[in-house]
């Protein structure tokens, strides 16, 4: 992979209990595009480390389940140091359709911005979630919509395409590995990030990601709102 | 405050304070960890013996008894301990995330060897 070193690109992605599954995302993964794939299994009781090892991809073994955020930065931090100039992150469920990663990572290699977000609502093809999440979801793209003065379609996204700058900041304590959305998005903002959204394509998960998918809707939007509430706060 | 009060809040605040002192001589409890409950009971202590105190104080924040005030304080302490603890192990967490993506990484490196 080393062909050409100046696109040179990890795929990550957080796993948690993902056996019999993350063989089929790693694969399809490999079906559209030879970018090395970084599984991070945050302390996973099943197999998933070993098929994804077998699937050809390069595993990091959480030692305990530390959640999904600071699976993810993990994965930024390793990449940071094995030197990657881009990462794509994805949902190890295969819920992200890796048709999507071209669109996703094309911005980023042109260097038209640092951060690319995968909207599922732009796409043509649509995509049901369950009348509270997709409240959730408008209720939390128009906040953010707002205090970043332009239009967020999709802010719960966890289908993105970064460059090294951005990837530095995932990996700093500045990034709330709690539980890391649309909070994330007001952060890169008011930094001075430059972001956009593309229409990715975005498949219902046969069964809800571990990772998140048990994540009680309050405790979500309390701290979503706190979160969002407290980096208007800081100065930066 | 009757005698029967005033020496019972003296034996549970001398009491604590002992014991806390006792235990950061074992090392079962670090200094830092202990100032709080050392502060808790000497205050117990302190405002049980300087009366005077305890009732100026008892009038400044309106309460009728004496008794009142000295167990307002020392839940207010105990909740200024809780939340002590709550940045500490916020602290921790954090560390301990570190700590553990360190070691995955690390141990992921000696694999490629």
């Amino acid at each position: 992979m080393s062909n050409e070193m100046k696109n040179h690109f990890a795929i990550i992605i957080p796993a948690y209990n993902e056996g019999g599954r993350i063989a089929l995302t790693i694969s399809g993964i490999r079906k559209s595009t030879d970018a090395d794939i970084i599984v991070v299994s945050d302390g996973s009781a099943d197999s998933t480390a070993g098929e994804a090892k077998a699937a050809g991809a390069l595993v990091i073994e959480l030692p305990f389940n530390l959640g999904y955020g600071a699976a993810l930065q993990t994965g930024f931090k390793y990449a940071l140091k094995k030197k990657y100039e881009f990462a794509v992150q994805m949902d190890a469920d295969g819920q992200h359709d890796p048709l999507s990663i071209q669109a996703l990572i094309e911005p980023i290699l042109k260097d038209e911005v640092d951060i690319v977000i995968g909207s599922r609502f732009l796409s043509e093809e649509s995509y049901s979630a369950p009348f509270v999440r997709r409240m959730g979801m408008y209720f939390f793209g128009f906040i953010t919509s707002v205090l970043t003065g332009r239009k967020i379609t999709d802010p719960t996204s966890g289908f993105q395409a970064l460059n090294k700058k951005v990837m530095e900041f995932y990996a700093s304590r500045a990034y709330p590995v709690d539980y890391p959305d649309a909070d994330v998005i007001i952060m890169l903002h008011r930094k001075g990030f430059r972001f956009k959204e593309v229409p990715v394509v975005m498949h219902n998960a046969a069964k809800p990601s571990m990772h998140g998918g048990i994540i009680n809707p309050l405790y979500y939007i309390f701290k979503m709102l706190l979160s969002i509430f407290v980096t208007l706060l800081r100065k930066e | 405050m009757s005698i029967q009060q005033k020496l019972f809040a003296l034996i549970i605040g001398a009491g604590v304070f002992l014991i806390i002192l006792e235990m950061v001589r074992r090392r079962r409890l670090a200094e830092e960890y202990s100032f709080l409950w050392l502060a808790t009971g000497l205050g117990i202590v302190v405002l049980v013996l300087w009366y005077d105190i305890l009732e100026r104080l008892t009038r400044f924040i309106g309460a009728v008894n004496p008794t009142t005030t000295l167990f307002i304080f020392g839940f207010i302490f105990l909740i200024l301990i809780n939340l002590h603890y709550s940045v500490k192990i916020t602290k921790l967490t954090a560390q301990v995330k570190d700590l553990a993506q360190k070691l995955a990484i690390y141990d992921k490196e000696k694999q490629g060897e």
